[in-house]
């Protein structure tokens, strides 16, 4: 009885506020742009009872989804966020993967700072953090002044409002996605096994690349999984650090809704990035269950 | 064991990269200049300015209220959640509750902020603080379920077992012993829901109204439009409360963990 | 016909495989090695010996050269190893905790180092299938390490660590995380192994029991240094401190001094005011305090005093230890002195002769105990 009533009130919070709106935006992204408030068609008509559902269903059809395919900037948009999110997972891979690394050769007793310093900036508002770039990054900048009073460059660069803005950005906010699981990876990596292979006659750098690196892999994995996911959709680093040439699917959802009000555009816009992020989202939970697997 | 050179190298560079931009950021703060990339000499008027500036007032009010209520209810449903996940053993329906944990980890905010708001439009429901309140706790509950719900799977079952067999209801269980012990999980969900409430734009502006204007929404909006020693001001306000805060609780549960174990070597002891 | 005993130490000419020089290794202010000279021969099976943090891993660890020694030269075949890398050494190591690579196969496990080798690949496969034959690990080539059992895993430790057939293997605790009764059988396993390849075999153990029944000399280690180095059975029957006699099997010892007037060979020991005086084989001065060292086994329990021993004491029975072929008798004398004696059960369920609180005589020869100094 009383677990009924436990499972019961999580269970229908989740349906109602998670999967009934989801079933929305699917049912929306199916209907028509009308002049009305809200402004879609059709419309469930209660009082027509079962004539008024199959009126409804008659009404729905995947217009929203060609116009998706006809007009080249909703795909160019899906490839550009893929595509920036790919690079820049590798930038965060790049640099993510040495810091692990000099993280988990650090002496013991310095290792939980070391963690909670990577942690730190996630408590930090994820905004002022892509908010500080600016003023770093823009003509007049600080890394520009300093550029320039060195002597490397004589013309400001422009580097705000670029997609290079949006990749700095991007892995500043998640490089910690990185970090952790690659720290995680590498701490339980037993010193014996690299003493073990130098022992049969690997060097040290032939130890890396034979040991250290394939049993970090899982971390590695998880890692880019967890920046390249969330990328894909991201609007505030594109927003503000990207220009006019940054396509990114989060912010043409953003602008067809807010600028344009085309909400049944939008929902389909959402359901496609939906679907296109099942596929990674699918392989990082076979990658997990893969290394829960191992350990035991 | 000593760090190699490249080690050093790299968590130098890896640590300068993470916090110089922050740092920057505290120190233009001061600048007394309102050309914030020009350094004017050192001054606290912009901390006065802000202090001043009644928007942003209101909305840090409107946006703590809406973290406070909305993380104390994710933790509320996040412990239930975790709780059924772990214990209620099968169910109807577990594979898609379940799936309903885990799925708005993934979600990209922009499509949980459209599906909320076109929920509460369905629904006709006025958009203000609580419709901000209830699209957070949402998403942030799946955050204190998978935080709890680890603390959760390691805690040995026999702890309940027993409070079980000495006579306590299933009710008196949970709060005597399951809560006690995992109340570092639940306290470290709740803060977790607290700042991710804090810190989210995307959903609040597809869940918010007119009458309701969050911090984040406003620094975003301002922001939108350039550096502004004001906001410099402000980012530094929240660096400073969030480093402090964190730093006092790890010192608090480090303190709490050398206490505990102070005490175990006493008792061995004697 | 009678094999020539295997006894190289013995041969005053004969060439060490592995010479320690005087070695010390110092850990800032702790001393881990303290001038240690040692030699061992080729094909031996030797063992390091010792507690905790007496310096054995350490030695093992020069030897394999993860540690460089703060002093002293090692020399391997004649040769200073001091500047061989470990991966350029003639030696292989056994891992206490195996260090088999999880994400390699039984097989690529074993092929490891032949590989680091660039061993033309049919040599490689045909060395790799006569290590798995070898240990019986055949079925398991294409397992994954957690597949297998822990008894399994340290064979295929064992069998890639030979692999490059090395002058000289290293085993750290090899069989310490193995039951008591895989242990025991593993022991006569490694043993014929060490047998057919003719590898030298140094191992580290704090297992006495495993380092009397595999090695051919036992070196036991306290505190960086050697204490005694010797054949399982000297070691045991001839330990040449209180240390060592502790150290391995059970003992008695007993606080004495010398007396004056001795017999030839033998002398008369005063061991406390009242008790009659014992006698022991050795050549000592008058007044030397020395330890009587005296094995549970070689003393005899009996109801009522046996004629012509050399020592007899009476006492009381207040504990005994039931260990199904050997029974042990704590007993009490007079003045609060325990001593412990072993009898063997020979005969299935025959009458109690003992029980608890029963006054008997303890009695041994006077050459049952060894004189040890203090």
């Amino acid at each position: 009885m009383y677990r009924r009533l436990l499972i019961a009130v999580p269970y229908l919070w989740l349906l109602l506020l998670f999967l009934v709106p989801f079933g929305i935006v699917l049912k929306i992204s199916l209907s028509d742009l009308a002049l009305a408030r809200p402004p879609y068609l059709p419309q469930i008509d209660v009082s027509k009872g079962w004539e008024g559902f199959a009126n409804f269903l008659s009404g729905l059809d995947f217009e929203n989804y060609v116009w998706l395919t006809g007009d080249d900037l909703y795909w160019k948009a899906y490839l550009s966020s893929l595509r920036i999110a790919a690079i820049s997972t590798v930038l965060t891979l790049l640099v993510g993967y040495p810091l692990a690394y000099g993280m988990a050769r650090a002496p013991r007793e310095w290792q939980p700072t070391l963690v909670m310093l990577v942690i730190l900036p996630f408590w930090t508002s994820f905004l002022i953090r892509v908010y500080a770039w600016i003023g770093i990054l823009s003509t007049e900048g600080y890394l520009n002044q300093f550029l320039m009073s060195v002597g490397i460059i004589d013309i400001p660069l422009k580097i705000l409002n670029t997609n290079t803005a949006v990749y700095i950005g991007i892995v500043y906010t998640y490089l910690p996605f990185m970090v952790l699981p690659i720290y995680a990876a590498l701490e339980r990596l037993d010193g014996s096994l690299l003493e073990a292979a130098e022992d049969l006659g690997s060097s040290r750098a032939g130890a890396f690349w034979l040991i250290t690196w394939p049993l970090s892999r899982p971390g590695v994995v998880a890692g880019c999984f967890l920046v390249f996911i969330p990328v894909i959709g991201e609007f505030v680093i594109p927003s503000l650090l990207g220009g006019s040439g940054t396509l990114m699917i989060g912010k043409v959802l953003w602008e067809e809704f807010f600028s344009n009000r085309d909400w049944p555009v939008a929902s389909a816009v959402a359901i496609v990035l939906l679907l296109i992020l099942v596929i990674p989202i699918v392989l990082f939970q076979r990658n997990e269950d893969r290394a829960r697997e191992a350990e035991r | 064991m000593r760090l190699s050179w490249f080690n050093t190298i790299s968590l130098t560079l890896g640590f300068a990269f993470l916090y110089l931009p922050m740092v920057i950021l505290v120190i233009y703060s001061f600048n007394e200049s309102k050309l914030v990339t020009v350094w004017a000499g050192f001054s606290t008027k912009w901390y006065g300015e802000l202090l001043k500036n009644e928007e942003f007032l209101d909305a840090a009010w409107v946006t703590i209220r809406v973290a406070a209520m909305s993380s104390t209810l994710a933790t509320v449903l996040g412990t239930l959640a975790a709780y059924v996940l772990v214990r209620a053993g099968r169910f109807a329906g577990r594979t898609l509750f379940s799936g309903m944990i885990y799925a708005p980890l993934v979600m990209p905010e922009v499509i949980t902020g459209l599906s909320l708001l076109l929920l509460f439009i369905g629904l006709d429901i006025d958009r203000g603080v609580m419709t901000i309140v209830l699209a957070h706790t949402t998403f942030s509950m799946c955050y204190v379920s998978v935080v709890v719900s680890s603390r959760l799977a390691s805690f040995d079952t026999s702890l309940e077992e027993a409070a079980l067999d000495l006579g306590a209801s299933p009710f008196t269980a949970f709060f005597l012993v399951t809560l006690p012990i995992i109340a570092p999980a639940v306290i470290a969900g709740w803060l977790l829901a607290f700042t991710l409430s804090l810190d989210d734009l995307v959903i609040a502006s597809f869940t918010t109204g007119p009458s309701a204007t969050t911090l984040p929404i406003k620094i975003f909006s301002a922001v939108r439009l350039g550096v502004s020693p004001e906001i410099n001001a402000l980012s530094t306000l929240m660096i400073v409360v969030v480093t402090v805060g964190v730093i006092v609780a790890s010192l608090v549960t480090k303190r709490a963990a050398v206490a505990r174990a102070r005490e175990e070597l006493a008792v061995e002891r004697s | 016909m009678s094999q020539p005993v295997f006894a190289p130490w013995e041969v005053p000419e004969a060439e060490p495989l592995i010479r320690f020089e005087s070695v010390s290794k110092t850990f800032g202010e702790f001393t881990a090695i303290d001038a240690l000279s040692l030699d061992i021969f080729e094909r031996e099976f030797f063992a390091l010996l010792g507690p905790s943090g007496c310096g054995k891993t350490t030695m093992m660890r020069i030897l394999a050269g993860f540690e460089a020694p703060t002093s002293g030269r090692i020399l391997l075949d004649g040769q200073d190893i001091a500047p061989v890398p470990p991966n350029k050494r003639a030696v292989n190591m056994m891992f206490q905790s195996y260090a088999l690579f999880p994400h390699l196969s039984v097989w690529d496990n074993i092929a490891f180092g032949l590989r680091r080798e660039g061993m033309a690949r049919d040599l490689l496969a045909a060395r790799v299938d006569e290590m798995l034959r070898l240990t019986r690990l055949e079925k398991f080539a294409r397992r994954k390490p957690h597949q297998i059992s822990g008894g399994q895993k340290q064979r295929v430790a064992l069998a890639r660590s030979l692999a490059k057939a090395p002058k000289l293997l290293l085993l750290d605790e090899p069989l310490g995380a193995l039951d008591k009764k895989l242990r025991q059988e593993t022991q006569f396993e490694l043993m014929d192994i060490q047998e057919k390849t003719g590898t030298t075999f140094v191992i580290v153990t704090h297992d006495q029991e495993e380092a009397m029944t595999v090695a051919s000399r036992v070196a036991v280690m306290d505190e960086g240094k050697l204490i005694q180095v010797d054949t399982p059975d000297r070691i045991y029957e001839a330990p040449n401190s209180v240390y060592v006699a502790d150290f391995i099997g059970n003992v008695n010892i007993i606080q004495c001094v010398v007396s004056p007037d001795d017999e030839d060979s033998r002398v008369r020991l005063e061991w406390g005011d009242g008790r009659t005086p014992l006698w022991a084989q050795g050549e000592f001065g008058a007044g030397r305090r020395l330890s009587l060292a005296i094995r549970p086994e070689k003393i005899q329990v009996s109801r009522r005093k046996p004629d012509g021993v050399a020592n007899a004491v009476y006492g009381e029975i207040v504990d005994i230890a039931y260990l199904g072929n050997i029974s042990t008798f704590h007993v009490r004398l007079r003045d609060g002195k325990m001593l412990k004696a072993q009898i063997a059960n020979t005969r299935r369920i025959s009458r109690r002769s003992f029980s608890w609180e029963d006054h008997v005589w303890l009695s041994w020869s006077d050459t049952a105990g060894i004189l040890l100094e203090r």
